[in-house]
C-alpha cells in the first residue's frame, strides 16, 4: 500500500484550473519532490492535500484512509505534517514553545486539568518539554530554545517550522520551498537535515525550486506544468526529459 | 516554586492590606470593585489575550450570572449557592451554543457579533421587567453564607472576593503555561499552522469562550449578593468596553497585565475625583498617553524593560 495516493485531483478557482486530473502515489521512506515553473500549482497541491483548499473533484488516500474531506487537524492526527512557504511560525511564543505546540498530538491534558495543574499535567509538561528539546536538537536549534520567535532571523525560522512539524512525529512531512531565501551554507545544512529526516523513517514530499537540492536528495521527482503532470520519474531521467527542459527553458 | 513567585507575592499583598489598613475605604469598599473587575479582566484576557478572540460582550455573561442569582433567590426562593450554580450552568449552555457560530467570525466581524450579544442581553434586562424588574432592577438578595458564616460585612466580602479573584488568577497562570494555553496561543499566532499541528481550533476557541463566560457568571452572582442589588446599567455595553480597555491597558496576553489594567481603571476614577469636573478629561488623557507611549500595555512594557535592564547589568558585570 502506498503512503499517499492521489487520484484524479482537480482544483478550480472560478474559471481557472489550478490543478487538473492529477494522479500520483508516494511510497514510504523516500524524498518525493514536486517541481515546476512558478504558478504550476505546487503550493495549491499542498493546500489540497491538507484540505486547506477543498478539491473540486478527485480523492486522496493516506495509508489507505480517505482524507479528501477531513479537516486539516484530523489529517494531522493521522500523521501528516507540513511547513509553509510563507512562514506560519507562532511569533507570539518562544522557540521552545513553538515546538511544544508541535507535540500537541502526543500529549492530552485538557483545559480544566491545565487550569487546576493536576499532577498528570505537571508530569506531561516535563515529557513535552523533553520531546520538544529533542526535536530542536535534531534541527540544530537548541541554542535558540528560549529566544522569542519574533527575534529570530529568517533562516532559523524556516528550520523552526521543520522542528515544530517533526515534534509531532509525523509519517509524512510536506515541505513547501524550505530552501527559498536561504544562502548556500544554509541550503547545504538543509540538505543534510532532510536526509536525516528521511533516514529517521519519515517520508518527505518537497516542493522546491532549487534544482541541485532536488536532484541530490530525491528518489522520485514529479514535474507540474499548468496544473498538469508533465513527467514523473527518478531525478536522472527527469533532467534529460525534453518536455521538462522545454517547460523550464522554453522551446528552441 | 519560581513559577508562582509573582502570584504568591500578589496574594500576600492582598492578604496584608486589610490587616494593615482595617476599615480603610479604599481597601474594603473600593477593593471589592477592584476584585470583581480583576476577575472579569483576567477571564476576558483568556479569550482575548491568549486566544486572540475579541469579545465586546463580556459584561453580558457577568450580568446573566448576577440576574440569575437575583431572580432565582428572590422570585423562586432558591438557595443562593444553588442559584449561583444554576446561573453558571445556564451561562455555560448559552455560551457553548453561541460559541461555534460566533467564533467562526474573525476580527471586526467577531467584534460586531459579540457587541450584538452584549446589547441584546442588556435590552433583555431592561425590557423583560416582569422577570428582571426593568430599569429599576431587583434588590433585596438573601445573605450569602459559607458553612453557616454569613457574608454580611465589607471585610468578609473582601476575603470572599479576594479568594475567588486569586483562584481566577491562578487558573489563568496555570493555563498560560500548559498544553491548553499553548493551543490558545497557537490559534492566536496562526490558525492554519495550529490546525496542521493537530489542534481542533474551533473546539479550543469554543472551550475558552465557555470557560471565560463561566468565570464571569460566577463573578456576577457574587457581585449581585455583595451589592444586594442588580440593575441593567451595571452590565451595559460600556462596561464591556471598559473590560476590554483594562485588558489592553495592562497588556494583552498577560495575566498580571489584566490585573494591573483592572486595578488602574477601577482606582483611577476614585483618585481623580479631586479634579471634579475635569475628572473624565484627565482620565481619558492618561489612557491615551499610556497607549501612545506603551502600546504593548503598561505591565508588559514595564516587565520587558526590567528584564532588559537586568540582562544588560548582568552582561556588564
Amino acid at each position: 500500500m502506498p503512503l499517499l495516493e492521489v487520484k484524479n485531483i482537480e482544483k478550480r478557482f472560478g474559471g481557472l484550473k489550478a490543478i487538473s486530473n492529477l494522479s500520483f502515489t508516494v511510497e514510504e521512506n523516500v524524498v518525493f519532490s514536486i517541481i515546476g515553473p512558478n504558478g504550476a500549482g505546487k503550493t495549491t497541491l499542498f493546500n489540497v492535500l491538507t484540505n486547506i483548499y477543498k478539491p473540486t473533484s478527485g480523492s486522496i488516500f493516506f495509508r489507505g484512509t480517505e482524507i479528501t474531506n477531513l479537516p486539516p487537524f484530523r489529517i494531522a492526527r493521522l500523521g501528516v505534517s507540513r511547513t509553509f512557504q510563507n512562514l506560519q511560525v507562532f511569533l507570539n511564543m518562544n522557540t521552545l514553545e513553538n515546538v511544544m505546540v508541535g507535540c500537541h498530538l502526543r500529549s492530552k491534558s485538557g483545559l480544566i486539568a491545565s487550569a487546576l495543574r493536576l499532577p498528570s499535567v505537571i508530569r506531561e509538561e516535563k515529557q513535552v518539554r523533553a520531546m520538544a528539546l529533542e526535536a530542536l536538537e535534531f534541527c540544530g536549534l537548541d541554542e535558540f530554545a528560549n529566544r522569542p520567535a519574533s527575534s529570530l532571523p529568517y533562516g532559523i525560522l524556516k528550520k523552526l517550522e521543520i522542528a515544530r512539524s517533526l515534534a509531532a512525529k509525523p509519517k509524512l512531512l510536506l515541505m513547501d520551498e524550505p530552501a527559498a531565501g536561504l544562502n548556500d551554507t544554509e541550503t547545504a545544512e538543509l540538505c543534510q537535515l532532510i536526509k536525516r529526516i528521511r533516514d529517521s523513517g519519515i517520508t518527505v514530499v518537497l516542493v522546491e525550486h532549487n534544482m541541485s537540492l532536488v536532484m541530490e536528495i530525491s528518489q522520485e521527482v514529479l514535474v507540474l506544468n499548468y496544473g498538469q503532470l508533465l513527467a514523473q520519474g527518478p531525478p536522472g531521467e527527469i533532467q534529460k526529459n525534453p518536455e521538462v527542459i522545454a517547460a523550464y527553458l522554453g522551446e528552441e | 516554586m519560581k513559577r508562582l513567585s509573582g502570584f504568591l507575592l500578589f496574594a500576600a499583598l492582598c492578604a496584608a492590606l486589610p490587616i494593615l489598613f482595617p476599615d480603610n475605604y479604599y481597601v474594603t469598599v473600593v477593593g471589592l470593585t477592584v476584585f470583581i473587575n480583576i476577575i472579569l479582566a483576567v477571564s476576558l484576557n483568556l479569550l482575548m489575550g491568549y486566544a486572540g478572540q475579541i469579545s465586546l460582550g463580556h459584561a453580558a455573561f457577568f450580568g446573566l450570572g448576577a440576574y440569575s442569582s437575583a431572580i432565582l433567590t428572590i422570585r423562586y426562593g432558591l438557595n443562593p449557592w444553588l442559584a449561583m450554580l444554576a446561573g453558571a450552568a445556564m451561562v455555560m449552555a448559552l455560551s457553548y451554543i453561541l460559541s461555534r457560530p460566533i467564533l467562526r467570525l474573525k476580527g471586526h466581524y467577531l467584534a460586531m457579533a459579540t457587541l450584538g450579544l452584549g446589547i441584546i442581553v442588556h435590552i433583555f434586562f431592561v425590557q423583560a421587567d416582569e422577570l428582571t424588574g426593568g430599569p429599576d432592577g431587583i434588590s433585596g438578595l438573601p445573605v450569602l453564607s459559607i458553612m453557616g458564616l454569613p457574608i454580611d460585612s465589607d471585610i468578609r466580602w473582601y476575603w470572599v472576593l479576594c479568594s475567588f479573584m486569586l483562584l481566577t488568577v491562578l487558573f489563568s497562570l496555570n493555563i498560560a503555561d500548559s498544553r491548553a494555553g499553548r493551543a490558545l496561543s497557537a490559534v492566536h499566532g496562526s490558525e492554519i499552522a495550529a490546525q496542521m499541528m493537530g489542534i481542533d481550533t474551533a473546539k479550543v476557541k469554543s472551550h475558552i469562550f465557555v470557560f471565560s463566560a463561566l468565570i464571569a457568571s460566577v463573578a456576577g452572582s457574587l457581585f449581585a449578593h455583595q451589592q444586594d442589588f442588580v440593575s441593567p446599567e451595571s452590565f451595559s455595553f460600556f462596561f464591556s468596553i471598559e473590560l476590554v480597555t483594562m485588558v489592553v491597558l495592562g497588556g494583552l496576553g498577560s495575566t498580571f497585565g489584566a490585573v494591573i489594567g483592572a486595578f488602574i481603571l477601577s482606582i483611577l476614577p476614585e483618585v481623580l475625583i479631586v479634579f471634579e469636573d475635569f475628572e473624565v478629561l484627565i482620565f481619558g488623557a492618561i489612557l491615551m498617553v499610556i497607549m501612545i507611549f506603551l502600546p504593548e500595555g503598561l505591565f508588559v512594557a514595564l516587565k520587558n524593560r526590567v528584564i532588559h535592564f537586568m540582562r544588560r547589568s548582568q552582561g556588564g558585570a
